[in-house]
Formats: C-alpha cells, sequence, structure tokens
C-alpha cells in the first residue's frame, strides 16, 4: 500500500519532525499532519498541526475527517529525562490506547502503523544473549517505570495486531540514539567532562544516530514492512571504547554493590545518570539489526561513527555556545520569506536532495536508486492553496513552472479564477516582446 | 545453597537460579517458541539467511562486536597462558586435524579445576598446533558477567556468555568455533575423589545447538586439569558470604588469597581432539525437534569422551610427567 495521507503522533519530539521533513519532500505525500501537546521545534513547510493533550483522546476525530491511511506513532517517552513520571505514563500508555483505538476497528481509514518503540523494551540483565533478535521477549519483568510502560505500550500494540489483520503494523525498536539535536539520559551523560562508570564494569553498548533514526522511520513509511524490528547501528562498543573515541576519562566513581544509592547522590550533586542507565551500564546491551538491513534499509553511520560525530559536537560546542544542531540554520522570519513571498523563485529555493541509500525490501543494490525528484516545482503544495493565494505567488513563477501548474490544475481543481491568471501571465510576456 | 545466594545477589525472584551452561542451551528452543505474540503474522514461517547483513568490521577497532578485545587477548596470550602452556602444562596435543580449517564448529570437551585451565589451554592449543590457527570462543557462566573485574576481563580474551542465542549465532551466522563444557558448572564443582568421571552432560542442549547451526561436534578428552588443581571440599557458608560461584578448597585457595586461584600444580596435560560428529546428515529435516535422537548423541558423546578419559589415564605413567 501506497502512503498518502499521514498522521505524525509527536510531531515536536525530534524525529517526529524530522520524519514530517522528510514526508514532506515526497510528491506522492498528499496530507502531513503532526499533532503533539506543544508546538514543533522544526521548520516544516506543509505539515499541519494540531495541538493536543497528553491523552490524545480526540485523534479519532481527526483520523476520520481526514482520512489518514498511515498512522506514524513517535510519540511514546522512553527517556526519563523528557518529562515527568507521571505525564510519561498518560502519554506512553493512555495516548497509546487511544492513538490504537483511532486506527483500529472496521470504519477505520487507517492501514498501516509505524509504531516508534525503544530497545529498552529489551532490559538489560545479567543473563541477556549478547544480540536481541526481534524474537526474544525480556527475560525479566521490567523494573522501572519507563520500562513499564514501553512493554505495556509495545502489548497493546500486538493486541491491535491481532484484532486488526488487515492493517500493516510495523514497530521499531531503536538502540539509544545521539546526535547534535538530541536530548537524551546518554548524550548528557556523555557530555560530562568526566565519565563515571561502575567499578570493575565495561558494558557494551550500541547507538543509531539521528539522521538514521529519521530514515528509519521513513522507511517504514515508504514500503510496508509488516513485523517488528530493531533499529540499531552497525557495530557495537564497549564503553571505555567510546570514552576513548570521545577523548575522555573513565572514573569508576560507583561502586559494584549498593550502586543505585550512589547514583542517587551523584545525581543530586547534579550528574546526570538516571536509575534506568545503571543496568545498561553494567551490563549493556546490543542488538542484532540485520533484519531492518535485509528490509533494503542503509545505515549510514556505525555506532563508531556516531560516536565520532558526537565528538566533533562537543568540540564545537564551546565555539558555539547553546546554539546547537541545526537551529542556527533556521530562522523563521526568512523560512517565511522563501515560503511566501512572491519574488521568490520556488525552483531555487531548495537544494535537490540526495538520493536515499535505502532501498526497496527484496531488491538488494543500493545503486540502482529511484532516480532523485527534480528539482522541479512540486505542484502539489499549491493544489491546496486558496486561488487567492495562487494568484498572488503567479507572478513570481518562470514559464516552465506556469505551464505545469496549469497542467496540474487542469487535472485537479481547475478552478476558473487561476487557469485565466496563469493565462494571462503566460500571455504576458509574449505581448511585451512584441 | 549456591541457588539462594545467586538469587538474592540479585535481588531477583526467578523460578530457578540454578541453570547451567548447558541447562541453558536446551533454552533454545523456548526462546524460538515465543515468537508466537511478537511476530505472529510473519509470512516467512522459515528464517531468512540474515548472513550477508552481519556488520563488516572496521578495522580501526581493536574490540570486536563481542567485546574481544585483540590487545587485552594478545597480553594474556604472550605471558600467562604462554607460560602455562609451554612450561608448567607442558601440553600435548592429539588429533588437531579434527578441529575444521574452517566453518563453525563445537567443541565439547571435560570440565574440571575450580578455576578451570582447561579452556584456555584448548584455545591456545589451537593457536599453536593447528596449520590454520583460529580464535576459539569460550562459553562461560553468566556469573561472570555480573561480577566486579571479572565481567571486564572475561569477554576480552573471548569469553561468551552461554546463551543459546549466543552459540547459534557464533556457529551459524558467524562460523566460528566454539567451547562447551556440557557438564557446566557440576563439572568444576566436584571434588578431587570424583576426578576423571564425567558429569551428566545437561539436557542435551549443545546438540540441539549443533544440530541447529548445522556445524559438527568434535569431543575434545583432556587429562590433567583435575591434578592441577584439586578441589578437597566446597564451603557454602563463605561462599554465601562472597557471593562468588563457589568457595572450593584447593591447595592454594584460600589462604594465598585470589592469586591463590591461579596456583595451579603443574600437571601433565595431554588434549586429545576426537573425530568430528557431523549433525547435518541425520537424514532427517529438523533433527532438534527428535529428543530421543538429541538425548543418544549426547549420550554416545559423552561416552566417547568418559572411554577416551579412561584410556588415556590407563597409559598415563605419571600425573606430573605423563
Amino acid at each position: 500500500m501506497r502512503s498518502r495521507r499521514v498522521l505524525i503522533t509527536g510531531l515536536s519530539t525530534y524525529w517526529g519532525g524530522r520524519l514530517a521533513q522528510a514526508l514532506e519532500q515526497d510528491p506522492e505525500i498528499e496530507t502531513v499532519i503532526g499533532i503533539d501537546r506543544r508546538p514543533p521545534k522544526l521548520a516544516l513547510e506543509r505539515t499541519e498541526f494540531v495541538q493536543v493533550s497528553d491523552a490524545h483522546s480526540l485523534i479519532r476525530r481527526i483520523v476520520d475527517a481526514a482520512e489518514i491511511d498511515t498512522i506514524v506513532d513517535t510519540r511514546l517517552v522512553v527517556d526519563s529525562i523528557v518529562t515527568s513520571r507521571t505525564r510519561a505514563h498518560e502519554n506512553n500508555v493512555i495516548g497509546t490506547m487511544n492513538v490504537l483505538a483511532a486506527a483500529g476497528g472496521p470504519s477505520s481509514p487507517v492501514r498501516k502503523l509505524v509504531f516508534k518503540s525503544s530497545a529498552r523494551y529489551y532490559g538489560s540483565e545479567q543473563d541477556d544473549p549478547a544480540f536481541f533478535t526481534e524474537k526474544m521477549r525480556r527475560p525479566h519483568a521490567p523494573g522501572t517505570p519507563i520500562e513499564r510502560d514501553i512493554c505495556e505500550a509495545e502489548a497493546n500494540v500486538s493486541d491491535f495486531r491481532h484484532k486488526n489483520p488487515e492493517t500493516t503494523v510495523t514497530v521499531l525498536r531503536f538502540a539509544n540514539a545521539l546526535g547534535p539535536d538530541l536530548k537524551t539520559s546518554w548524550q548528557s551523560y556523555l557530555h560530562l567532562p568526566v565519565i563515571p562508570t561502575i567499578l570493575g564494569f565495561d558494558p557494551r553498548v550500541q547507538f543509531i544516530h539521528e539522521d538514521d533514526m529519521a530514515n528509519c522511520l521513513e522507511h517504514a513509511v515508504k514500503y510496508d514492512l509488516d513485523g517488528t524490528f530493531n533499529c540499531a547501528a552497525d557495530g557495537v562498543l564497549v564503553l571505555s571504547e567510546v570514552v576513548d573515541l570521545l577523548g575522555k576519562t573513565m572514573v569508576p566513581v560507583l561502586p559494584p554493590w549498593g550502586t543505585a544509592p550512589a547514583a542517587q547522590a551523584l545525581r543530586r550533586a547534579g550528574v546526570p545518570i538516571q536509575s534506568e542507565m545503571l543496568p545498561s551500564l553494567r551490563f549493556g546491551r546490543a542488538l542484532d539489526n540485520r533484519r531492518y538491513k535485509a528490509t533494503g534499509f542503509v545505515y549510514q553511520h556505525t555506532t563508531r561513527e556516531t560516536v565520532l560525530r558526537l565528538r566533533e559536537q562537543q568540540r564545537l560546542e564551546p565555539i558555539l555556545r547553546g546554539a546547537v544542531g541545526t537551529s542556527y540554520r533556521y530562522e523563521s522570519a526568512v523560512e517565511e520569506f522563501l515560503r511566501f513571498s512572491p519574488s521568490v523563485r520556488q525552483s531555487n529555493v531548495r537544494p535537490a536532495p540526495l538520493p536515499p541509500a535505502n532501498s526497496a525490501p527484496g531488491e538488494r543494490s543500493e545503486h540502482e536508486q529511484l532516480e532523485a525528484p527534480a528539482p522541479a516545482p512540486s505542484t502539489t503544495a499549491y493544489g491546496s492553496l486558496p486561488a487567492r493565494e495562487i494568484l498572488t505567488i503567479l507572478p513570481s513563477l518562470s514559464h516552465e513552472d506556469l505551464r505545469a501548474l496549469r497542467e496540474h490544475e487542469v487535472h485537479h481543481a481547475a478552478r476558473a479564477t487561476v487557469l485565466r491568471g496563469i493565462d494571462q501571465l503566460l500571455g504576458a510576456p509574449v505581448t511585451s516582446a512584441r | 545453597m549456591a541457588d539462594t545466594t545467586r538469587s538474592t545477589l540479585r535481588q531477583e525472584t526467578r523460578e530457578s537460579s540454578r541453570i547451567d551452561d548447558d541447562d541453558r542451551l536446551a533454552m533454545v528452543d523456548n526462546g524460538r517458541a515465543g515468537t508466537g505474540s511478537a511476530s505472529g503474522r510473519d509470512v516467512a514461517e522459515r528464517e531468512p539467511d540474515l548472513r550477508e547483513y552481519l556488520a563488516p568490521i572496521e578495522t580501526e577497532r581493536q574490540v570486536t562486536d563481542w567485546g574481544r578485545s585483540e590487545r587485552v587477548e594478545g597480553f594474556f596470550d604472550k605471558t600467562l597462558v604462554d607460560f602455562y602452556y609451554n612450561l608448567w602444562f607442558r601440553c600435548e596435543v592429539e588429533g588437531i586435524e579434527h578441529v575444521p580449517a574452517e566453518g563453525g564448529a563445537l567443541l565439547v570437551s571435560n570440565h574440571s579445576g575450580a578455576l578451570p585451565p582447561d579452556a584456555p589451554m584448548i584455545a591456545k592449543a589451537i593457536k599453536e598446533e593447528h596449520p590454520q590457527p583460529r580464535p576459539l570462543h569460550l562459553t562461560v557462566e553468566h556469573f561472570f558477567k555480573g561480577y566486579p573485574g571479572l565481567s571486564m576481563l572475561i569477554p576480552k580474551i573471548g569469553g561468551v556468555p552461554a546463551h543459546p542465542a549466543n552459540v547459534h549465532r557464533l556457529l551459524a551466522d558467524e562460523q566460528q568455533l566454539v567451547l562447551v563444557f556440557p557438564e557446566g558448572r557440576k563439572g568444576t564443582e566436584k571434588l578431587y575423589k570424583d576426578r576423571y568421571r564425567l558429569r551428566r552432560f545437561g539436557r542435551g542442549g549443545f546438540v540441539e545447538a549443533a544440530m541447529r547451526a548445522r556445524a559438527p561436534i568434535v569431543p575434545i578428552a583432556l587429562v590433567g586439569a583435575e591434578e592441577a588443581m584439586p578441589v578437597f571440599a566446597q564451603l557454602g557458608a563463605l561462599q554465601k558470604l562472597t557471593g562468588l560461584i563457589y568457595f572450593p578448597i584447593t591447595p592454594t585457595f584460600p589462604h594465598f588469597g585470589l592469586f591463590g586461584a591461579l596456583g595451579y600444580l603443574p600437571a601433565k596435560f595431554k588434549i586429545r581432539f576426537l573425530p568430528p560428529v557431523p549433525t547435518d546428515d541425520l537424514g532427517v529435516e529438523e533433527p532438534w525437534e527428535d529428543q530421543a535422537l538429541v538425548q543418544t548423541i549426547a549420550h554416545d558423546i559423552r561416552a566417547t569422551i568418559q572411554d577416551e578419559l579412561l584410556d588415556m589415564l590407563g597409559k598415563r605413567r605419571s600425573v606430573w610427567f605423563g
């Protein structure tokens, strides 16, 4: 099934925003609607934003009204530094329930559900396998509230899968993400000038780069991937290796016994070590990422490269002083100008996107790619605009664009005012040339 | 009593924490059976071959994805292991040609000694004597992953927690050599008076693991390790107190402290690799489903090793000089 009308929950999370940006570039996708409790932080072109409450109770109405065929659920809180415990629970458990309720049932237009989960689902224990595959379940009951939430949400999703066999359900379990725009517990832990560790332990860790994370979600929207998949970069490092790559020093200040109270004392002193990180600092965790790679997905960064990127970012930080990541590339006034000013030629605004490295499931070759969409005008954006606004934009367009737009207008809305406006403009230069 | 301590240490109330290496291997099936809820609708019942999707090796790294470190392993290999192999135990190796030069293979050996010297000696034997030296992955108890210090060291020198999924990945996907001790803890706990009498071979889980991976099983008989570190008694109370896996009384432990655990007596080691037992020509599509067959093969292998041990012991003139 080809997704055309997409609803993204958790638009204001980093990956939700990134996914929306990616989907906007795809001319096949008619509508992108994003919901969250706070306004999005990333620059979005044609995504419509709707503000909702924690519990996401009114999604069904949005889904029905907009005839959504694909829901991408990126809303799950998997990190306790993001929000308070009660809000996280409300969002993770009640929110998931409501999203699933909106997606399910015989009358629902939804045909695909992409659910972002976390590798925290597997936990981190002494008798874990060295690589978790998708078919494994966690060997012990979850210990922290966040992990309990994740397990409960996943249980609900798997329930949903059984009750709605017609719907494609993709569950993506992400490893800990690192990247310049993220705020996660691992990120702030690795930002410390020296890295506190548990004495006598050197756990195996695996990360995923934020770009890969957004690409993973996009890949799941583009292709029908039914099932559960692990998403983690290639390569598993040991913590000492990570610290080495970052050019920092390990300080084994946490005792092997009585770690939790010691970590709490450190937390009091302002060192960001979340309690749910302690098992992974002791035993570590690694995922078997091969099944998602087998669907044609190609990771851009290995775990090692992800850590090296983090190091570059940490070096830049004192120079940029807080203006982290892409935020300095975005100024809303400039963006507004580029989007709406009649003086702007839309074909010049955005550089041509790079061809994607991922391929459809089944075709292995990485280079036989679809041609990158030409930087031609994306006519779909105009279709949703009222005629009055289109008329104001028309003078800024080149001749080819106008012809393409006319073509589009004839086949779709065929608004007489718009057609007349285009015809006038197409005629005008010719007369003036005479 | 070992059980209770381990569970209180972990503060985890599992139905039984007394699961040794081999019982874990037997659980491979449970792991697979757990597919139902997660991906019940997966069309492909048969696992696709994911071998080509294994992560490529990053040459800049010195540590593998399993946490094995070339540097640390090399250091130990050049110093301690080399000393014990060549000078202290004066290892003598027979039948090294039975270890395949390529492809996965499961090595199965008898097990003894409180801090067993047999595993590193077998690994060293393959490195020294084999025409194509290959790294050997040693399966170790999960206990070591939870004990500070050891959890850092053991993976670096080639130890892998004895989990069925780990063994399968190494054998089938990565085509490596894996060494298991089906006797598990029952082997290393046994006292000196029971020397060279093989314990139960778990539940035959190692045979299942080899069958699933279609890897041959290479039995190994090893003489000398029982005398290198004889265990005279096991102290339950001290084991509880220290949280160690067991607390043996040996000639040097505990009165020489933790270093006493390395104080082996200079017994003569003889390692005999026996002809491999293939597991891919049994004429059955999924031989691991046939418990009777699995048990028969496990029993055969145990009997082979036991016979071989008795043969070697019968010919041995001296414990110290061979």
